[in-house]
């Protein structure tokens, strides 16, 4: 119980801190809109290569462009926990009787509402475009849901990473590393039975992909739920392991602090 | 309230801590006092739980610091060296935050981040965040955070580094008003002489992480029998020729020559200046300032560590920064 709610107040502290840039936030909603806009344009002639499946690219491209959205604004989460280390705030948390893991939970909330938001901008945008979601709102759901999920794990990672390395540049280095590579080893912008098989095969154990096509599958007329469900358990499974992972990168700080 | 024994505590090749032990009695000040890098801050960090020895134990409040770090945690109140106060959010929620991670909720959280604030002199401020305030606004911050859940122990880590000299006493003023008022047991760690003999009942001199001296600050000056004598050489020493010129001077004990400056001890200071300087103008050595004091904890430090502290001071700077 305590836990729980060292975690909301938490959460709390990382959304007023995100809420008193407003900078920062206007950035954040305008990115997914112009990635949406920019790689649906850009790509509209790729349905004109045999073998592709539906005549609207747009149609085709919200699920990745809303996964890859939450998906690179989660990488930067491990940013407030190295500024955390700097500035002496996670000692002084880590002196109090708070558990280890509401100190990852908490932020991970705040990325959570993040991505949340975010998503609801794609929808909102992709509905203004015309992209239809022939799943209906249980689908969207699932579809934001996996797209959250992938981004808790990802958001944990990055805080394993920021209490690891303890430094800006190296987590920098690392995030930017996985992002571009990790979003196009998958069926983000190209279906299945068009990228090389090579890609495909890499795909197949790529968190981003399993979220791409969790939430793609959600949002088709007709879902095939089982197969939405079971990429949604590994993304679940990814997300926990990332945040036991972060939570017990303490112990490695604190080994050397 | 606070026991340390034996602890040690390397850094990879750097001992930050080499068997340092002392006990501090409830509702006492006790100074934790020594150069930059004498093990001063390793010493908070392993008792507040933050760190832990290599070995060695320690219990704080009657908790074991490596057994039960919860229950330290709920007895103590940390001010670190490096603030800990999230600069994005206001005073008044930078406080509640601490109190909630302690325990506390509702109206009772409220009221005690109210008054602390008040205490304080934060109130008007309150609901501005913190990176606006002054550096002693920012500290005055931190000693409410460390404050919110009634801590039976606080610790302050080097207090008043970096503050202007009113700050600085003014800050002294609350650290005694926290012990007299709310019986707090206070650990500080300074590399102030003045603070410690100010504010402390109790003194540890730590020097290269274990202590060198201990006892009260008055115990401790008159451990050193006479007057200490400081001159200020006009040039550098060359051939050893200031020791050629105190040899021949009765009564100088403890002689130190650093660079330019020249320690000694003396049982009667009126007596043994002239001695001094005609020796030291016998053998050709110009003098730029002598002064004679009763003996301080500045020179308690010189007697136990064998360096001066300024001289201790400037070597650890470079070196790492203080463990």
């Amino acid at each position: 119980m305590t836990a729980l709610s060292d975690t909301w107040a938490l959460t709390v502290r990382d959304l007023l801190r995100l809420w008193r840039q407003p900078w920062f936030i206007a950035i954040v909603l305008v990115q997914p809109i112009i990635w949406l806009l920019l790689f649906g344009d850009l790509f509209q002639r790729v349905v004109d290569i045999p073998g592709f499946e539906g005549s609207d690219y747009k149609q085709y491209l919200v699920p990745g462009v809303l996964v890859m959205t939450a998906f690179f604004s989660s990488g930067w989460n491990g940013m407030s926990t190295i500024e955390d280390l700097e500035r002496g705030v996670t000692d002084r948390l880590l002196v109090t009787p708070a558990r280890r893991w509401p100190l990852i939970v908490g932020r991970l909330g705040q990325n959570a509402v993040q991505a949340l938001v975010q998503s609801l901008v794609i929808v909102g945008m992709a509905l203004a475009i015309g992209v239809s979601f022939d799943g209906g709102p249980l689908g969207v759901v699932a579809l934001v849901l996996a797209a959250l999920l992938l981004g808790t794990g990802f958001a944990a990672l990055s805080n394993a990473l920021a209490l690891v390395t303890r430094q800006e540049e190296s987590l920098i280095g690392a995030v930017t590393f996985l992002q571009l590579p990790l979003t196009f080893l998958s069926t983000a912008f190209m279906q299945k039975q068009l990228i090389p098989d090579w890609v495909a095969a890499v795909a197949d154990y790529n968190p981003v992909n399993w979220a791409i096509v969790a939430g793609r599958e959600a949002v088709q007329s007709n879902p095939d739920w089982g197969t939405v469900a079971g990429y949604c358990g590994l993304l679940v499974a990814f997300a926990l392991a990332c945040t036991v992972l972060a939570t017990r990168a303490f112990r490695a700080y604190q080994a050397q602090v | 309230m606070i026991k340390a024994t034996d602890l040690r505590k390397n850094y990879g090749k750097v001992r930050a801590l080499d068997g340092l032990s002392f006990e501090v009695s409830p509702g006492t000040i006790f100074g934790l006092l020594g150069p930059n890098g004498a093990g001063k801050s390793t010493s908070v960090k392993l008792l507040t739980t933050l760190a832990r020895p290599d070995s060695g134990k320690a219990s704080v409040a009657g908790h074991d610091v490596l057994r039960e770090p919860a229950e330290v945690r709920r007895a103590i109140g940390v001010v670190a060296q490096r603030s800990g106060m999230d600069r994005d959010l206001t005073g008044r929620e930078n406080v509640k935050l601490q109190g909630q991670l302690q325990g506390m909720r509702g109206p009772e959280l409220d009221r005690r981040t109210d008054e602390l604030l008040e205490q304080l002199g934060l109130s008007e401020a309150a609901r501005r965040v913190a990176r606006t305030y002054s550096g002693g606004m920012q500290r005055r911050l931190d000693i409410a955070i460390g404050l919110v859940h009634r801590p039976r122990v606080l610790f302050l880590d080097e207090p008043t580094t970096g503050l202007d000299p009113e700050v600085r006493a003014a800050m002294w003023q609350e650290i005694g008003r926290l012990k007299e008022d709310e019986g707090l047991t206070i650990l500080l760690t300074t590399h102030y002489m003045e603070e410690a003999d100010r504010l402390a009942s109790h003194v540890a001199i730590v020097d290269r992480g274990r202590v060198v001296a201990q006892g009260s600050p008055a115990e401790l000056k008159a451990s050193l029998h006479g007057e200490a004598v400081h001159v200020d050489l006009e040039g550098a020493n060359v051939n050893g020729n200031v020791q050629a010129a105190l040899r021949g001077v009765p009564g100088l004990r403890e002689v130190l020559i650093e660079g330019r400056a020249l320690h000694a001890r003396v049982d009667d200071g009126a007596r043994a200046v002239p001695a001094v300087l005609a020796a030291l103008d016998a053998h050709s050595v110009p003098v730029a300032t002598v002064t004679v004091a009763r003996p301080s904890l500045d020179d308690v430090y010189l007697r136990y560590a064998g360096r001066s502290f300024a001289e201790a001071d400037k070597h650890e700077e470079t070196k790492e920064d203080d463990q």
